[in-house]
């Protein structure tokens, strides 16, 4: 028995230890931000690998989620003979929630993955110490432009995410369904408020984007330089960035939407 | 010029409990070049990462070119080692950056010059170590050796007054290990620079360098020129050079009582 509060106690401490190294991480990086954006296409490429080649899979899964949206969203509504606020629905679902966070979560698999195996496998190759003693500083050179690059892609990822989404709800709705056109964008346009509804979701997309971002850099460069010790900071980074999401959109949303 | 160039008086060094130099003197002169010798975890990479700074050592100075390594800071250190570089064991080139933005990364970095200039910087860097042609190469498509003489190409970049090769004739093929060899004694004394080789490839350092320490256990088991290594009847040595299974450095890792073991079940 003494042992399991034992075992309890110290995975708390790791636990805190953990979010220290992460915090410090954090501060480092912000501090050696500096040539992120004086020497801007060091952060122009890892936009273009995080974000631009991100777009597909974004694009595609907002249309997805969007057609479903619609079927789902009409079945229902027409119950209660509200189908003409079908674009009410399906906006408000992706501008607040399913916008944000499904692309948080799909983000954090196709690019935070990607940033923590690059990072690992840079140190596993001595890369990352080979540049320190070439007296440049790592975390400037390597690991700050990919924070940023993507903090700047997550918010425009979710952006997109949620137009796309609107746009599936749309083609199933009207051009499929047949509710009518007009009703459809005229109650979406009358019920989404953009500072309550819009701002808060980007808000909220751009909290994923550092909290994603940060756990990948620090994940791979963090990483037991090993094969192995790369392939479980990137399964590290993947659930981990899932989790966070999950948990920093409950404790959002309870703040932002009260009614 | 007689003060050596690298210092390091009474080093000991540990990870957590685990003592890795117990007591290291040793110096290497201006313009020589110096093999540090030993058998593999021995602890001689941790040499080379001390006269770096990467680490620090827990008692004992490092002093390279008249200053304490250990006691500079992060603007200080960075400003010693621009005159500093450091060959990796697989030459650790970076991999998203063609040979010619590899060997222009820390002219780049640390320099304005225009790109002319870097161009024919790179160039003759390139052209020192026979590469010349490989310069639109990705660090993919190389050789080993190749991909060594580029990062060698990289590290000289900056003309650097301290050269340290970390296992550079580890993994290559009789000619690329010949190659690397005279590159490092040449490059030397045509930087006028001074080299530390960590390695355990007597017989190619017995041809280039100047002057040899043998590490066993932590402390410096023997030292000298590679005509007294060559003649020398220390038993330690003469294992090395002869590359004897057995000897002072024994065939087994310790480990307890054979026939308990075997006959105890768990070791």
């Amino acid at each position: 028995m003494a042992d399991v509060f034992r075992k309890m106690g110290s995975m708390a401490i790791n636990g805190i230890w953990q979010l220290g190294f992460i915090a410090r991480f954090f501060w480092l990086i912000l501090v050696y931000s500096g040539q992120s954006f004086t020497r801007i296409h060091l952060t122009l490429r890892e936009l273009y690998f995080s974000g631009v080649m991100s777009l597909l899979i974004i694009l595609v899964s907002g249309l997805f989620v969007g057609l479903v949206l619609g079927l789902q969203g009409y079945e229902t509504l027409q119950r209660y003979g509200a189908s003409d606020s079908l674009g009410t629905l399906v906006a408000l679902s992706l501008v607040r929630e399913l916008g944000p966070v499904v692309a948080g979560l799909l983000f954090a698999s196709r690019a935070g993955s990607a940033v923590t195996a690059e990072i690992g496998l840079m140190k596993v190759t001595e890369q990352l110490k080979a540049m320190d003693m070439m007296a440049v500083s790592p975390i400037a050179r390597v690991v700050a432009p990919r924070f940023w690059g993507g903090v700047i892609s997550m918010p425009l990822l979710a952006a997109l995410f949620s137009a796309m989404g609107v746009f599936g709800g749309w083609l199933i709705g009207v051009v499929v369904i047949g509710v009518d056109d007009g009703a459809f964008w005229a109650q979406m346009q009358d019920a989404v408020d953009f500072r309550y509804d819009v701002l808060n979701g980007v808000i909220k997309s751009c909290v994923f984007g550092v909290a994603v971002a940060l756990i990948a850099v620090f994940e791979g460069y963090d990483c037991v330089p090993t094969a192995e010790g790369v392939s479980r900071a990137i399964t590290r980074t993947v659930v981990s960035s899932a989790l966070a999401i999950l948990a920093l959109d409950f404790v959002m949303t309870s703040f932002m939407f009260r009614g | 010029m007689s003060e050596p160039l690298v210092r390091l008086e009474n080093v000991r060094f540990a990870y957590g409990e685990r003592a890795i130099l117990r007591d290291i003197s040793l110096s290497i002169p201006r313009g020589k070049v110096v093999a540090i010798m030993g058998g593999s975890g021995c602890g001689k990479t941790t040499l080379l990462r001390l006269i770096g700074g990467q680490e620090r050592a827990v008692g004992g100075r490092v002093t390279v070119d008249g200053q304490d390594v250990a006691g500079l800071g992060r603007e200080a250190l960075y400003t010693l080692r621009r005159r500093m570089g450091m060959l990796f064991q697989f030459g650790a080139l970076f991999t998203d950056m063609s040979v010619f933005d590899n060997v222009a990364f820390p002219l780049r970095e640390h320099t304005d010059l225009p790109a002319e200039l870097i161009n024919d910087l790179v160039m003759m860097k390139l052209h020192a170590v026979g590469l010349r042609g490989a310069a639109r190469l990705m660090p993919g498509e190389l050789s080993g050796g190749m991909a060594r003489r580029v990062a060698l190409a990289r590290t000289i970049a900056l003309d650097p007054m301290l050269l340290m090769y970390d296992e550079p004739f580890t993994g290559l093929n009789p000619i690329s290990l010949g190659v690397i060899g005279q590159l490092i004694r040449r490059l030397n004394d045509a930087l006028g620079a001074s080299s530390v080789i960590v390695t355990h490839d007597i017989q190619e350092s017995l041809q280039i360098v100047d002057y040899i320490y043998f590490i066993s256990e932590g402390r410096v088991a023997a030292e000298g020129t590679p005509e007294a290594i060559r003649n020398s009847t220390d038993p330690f040595v003469h294992q090395f050079v002869h590359a004897e299974a057995d000897g002072p450095v024994p065939f087994h890792y310790p480990a307890g009582d054979y026939a308990t073991a075997l006959v105890g079940g768990a070791g």
